[in-house]
């Protein structure tokens, strides 16, 4: 499998990055060799062989449903790069 | 005052407590060390006068009789970790702005332990990187050379600025994280000690997330025991972190100088690749005799599927790595750089704070979990994860106690010699380290000595889940018949 310049406007498209023109070739270059080294893979067989979802067999701890946190808007507006009183800023998104 | 800086951390805790050197003293020898080696670009942000008042409250809590287990010891933290009120970056300029409003609970398990903070530490881009080179702040220099040379070399990474500081004494001890290599690399290619533990083992809670089922915090020190040391306090439960292992942390420094008679040592036949440079054939070897001399019995092993790991790291981490970075859209953090709608802001915002290198395993992480194509990548390289996993499993099951094999294929490289052209030429580098992501496994890397350039080599331990414990008992044995290795302070011109 290898990516052509449609797929690479494709991908930048959903991965929500600008791609200038003249960049297209050289990235599609570049991704095109990591696909082809991670193409080993398909040398494998995988038949019967389940796919890890947990790295430390572990089960998943449960909690009481409760507010544990919370109250703290200034703390979770502090870092944002536009900010009015409590809330964040973005450029308009409904006409 | 260099000899302040010289002692190892376990020295340091013993002359604190013995009161033979303040805590302010201790610190201020480091922060002047800091100053002197500015050109190794090792900080990103120097915490002077944080340092300072925790320095004068570890003093008083010394004179106070309650010290804690590291009361007054100056570490670096990488600049992956959330520091509450201080500046965390990532190494990225999306973040440039970015002050955590809580800390990591790494760091705050070695603040309540009486560390004392010196600053922030240059790392790869998001860790995204195996020589520091991504750097949004340029790449640190390493304070190794190659004898009879200038060219400046990479200090590995992604820690690769708390592999340097720690090797070139500006602190005792430091954080890193390691994703696919990046505390062991730099560690190796530095002439230190630096540990990944077993997933689970440190919290992940504040740590700036890469790829989240590869990410582990872990020590680095110039000794086997002061990264034992240094584990102790920053492992243990956190409910915080839902993967979070609520197992009781091992008195790690008790385990350094165990008799290590009888175990049992693997050594992967597999990773005895063609083309290996000599120096680490020799000093691999040299170091299954270091044990073997200890009274550990060495077998060969297989590890058939770890010629497959790097490949399936390079899928499972940006695929990772493309959904945790999702949230840098220039809305809740970081910087924002207008559009003329919200898309195009996000893109302009993105294009911009990111470098090419996140950029890259980005769209290939967006790739490889796009329609139509998450079986053929994703799903197979998970399929292969548990196939490396097993591989690891049925070698403890033979009775193996741990593995040995070099950290890296090589020694540390000039900088911008691997940093244009093919990417897969730089992620060559974690061929060795990679498995013991995929698996979960602790790892430690020590120093095996010099290959024939004056560089230092690294070897690598690794261990079953939870078994950090054995690695320092192995690798104390192997520091103590290696010898410590120091690079010469050419930075001060300072003479060794």
């Amino acid at each position: 499998m290898s990516v052509d310049a449609a797929t690479v406007r494709r991908i930048a498209r959903l991965a929500r990055i600008a791609v200038a023109d003249d960049e297209i070739e050289h990235l599609a270059g570049e991704l095109n060799n990591i696909l082809a080294f991670v193409e080993q893979l398909s040398e494998v067989d995988v038949a019967s062989v389940e796919a890890m979802t947990s790295v430390t067999p572990m089960a998943i701890r449960m909690r009481a449903d409760v507010v544990t946190d919370g109250g703290i808007p200034g703390a979770v507006t502090q870092n944002a790069p536009v900010r009015e009183d409590h809330y964040f800023v973005v450029p308009k998104v409904v006409e | 005052m260099s000899d302040l800086t010289s002692m190892t951390l376990a020295q340091a805790r013993d002359a604190l407590r013995q009161r033979k050197v303040s805590a302010t003293e201790l610190t201020d020898a480091h922060l002047a060390a800091m100053e002197a080696a500015r050109p190794l670009n090792a900080f990103v942000l120097e915490t002077t006068a944080e340092a300072r008042v925790m320095a004068a409250r570890s003093e008083d809590r010394l004179r106070g009789g309650e010290a804690g287990p590291l009361e007054g010891i100056p570490v670096g933290v990488k600049d992956m970790f959330c520091t509450a009120g201080v500046r965390t970056t990532a190494s990225s300029r999306i973040l440039e702005t970015f002050v955590p409003t809580y800390e990591s609970t790494v760091t705050a398990n070695l603040w309540r332990d009486g560390a004392v903070m010196l600053g922030k530490l240059n790392n790869d881009e998001f860790a995204m990187g195996s020589s520091n080179e991504t750097s949004c702040f340029g790449p640190v220099v390493s304070p190794w050379r190659r004898r009879g040379s200038d060219t400046k070399l990479v200090p590995g990474g992604s820690s690769g600025g708390s592999a340097a500081a720690v090797a070139a004494e500006l602190c005792l001890g430091a954080t890193g994280t390691d994703t696919g290599g990046s505390i062991r690399q730099p560690a190796a290619f530095n002439g230190i000690v630096g540990m990944k533990p077993t997933y689970g083992r440190c919290s992940r809670y504040g740590v700036i997330a890469y790829a989240s089922s590869l990410d582990q915090a872990g020590p680095f020190g110039r000794t086997v025991r002061d990264a034992a040391i240094l584990l102790r306090s920053m492992a243990g439960f956190d409910p915080k972190d839902t993967t979070s292992v609520d197992r009781p942390v091992g008195d790690y420094e008790a385990a350094v100088g165990r008799s290590v008679k009888g175990m049992k040592i693997g050594i992967p036949k597999e990773y005895r690749m063609p083309g290996m440079p000599a120096d680490i054939e020799r000093l691999w070897d040299r170091g299954a005799e270091q044990l073997k001399a200890a009274g550990a019995e060495i077998v060969e092993v297989s590890l058939p599927h770890a010629k497959y790991a790097l490949a399936a790291y390079y899928i499972v981490a940006p695929a990772e790595a493309s959904s945790n970075l999702a949230r840098y859209d220039g809305v809740r953090y970081g910087v924002r750089v207008p559009g003329r709608d919200i898309i195009d802001m996000y893109e302009k915002t993105r294009r911009a704070g990111f470098g090419p290198e996140v950029r890259r395993r980005i769209m290939i992480g967006t790739y490889v979990l796009s329609a139509g194509y998450y079986d053929a990548y994703y799903l197979r390289a998970q399929k292969v994860r548990t196939l490396v996993r097993r591989d690891f499993e049925t070698c403890f099951a033979d009775g193996v106690n741990a593995i040995l094999a070099p950290a890296t294929p090589s020694p540390a490289f000039g900088i911008g010699e691997k940093s244009s052209g093919d990417p897969v030429e730089m992620y060559l580098n974690d061929v060795f380290t990679v498995t013991v992501n995929l698996a979960g496994l602790p790892g430690l890397a020590v120093p095996g000595g010099l290959d024939a350039q004056g560089l230092p080599l690294g070897l690598q331990l690794i261990g079953r889940p939870f078994d950090e414990e054995t690695l320092f008992s192995l690798g104390e044995v192997i520091e103590q018949a290696t010898g410590r290795l120091k690079p010469e302070k050419w930075w001060t011109g300072a003479r060794p």
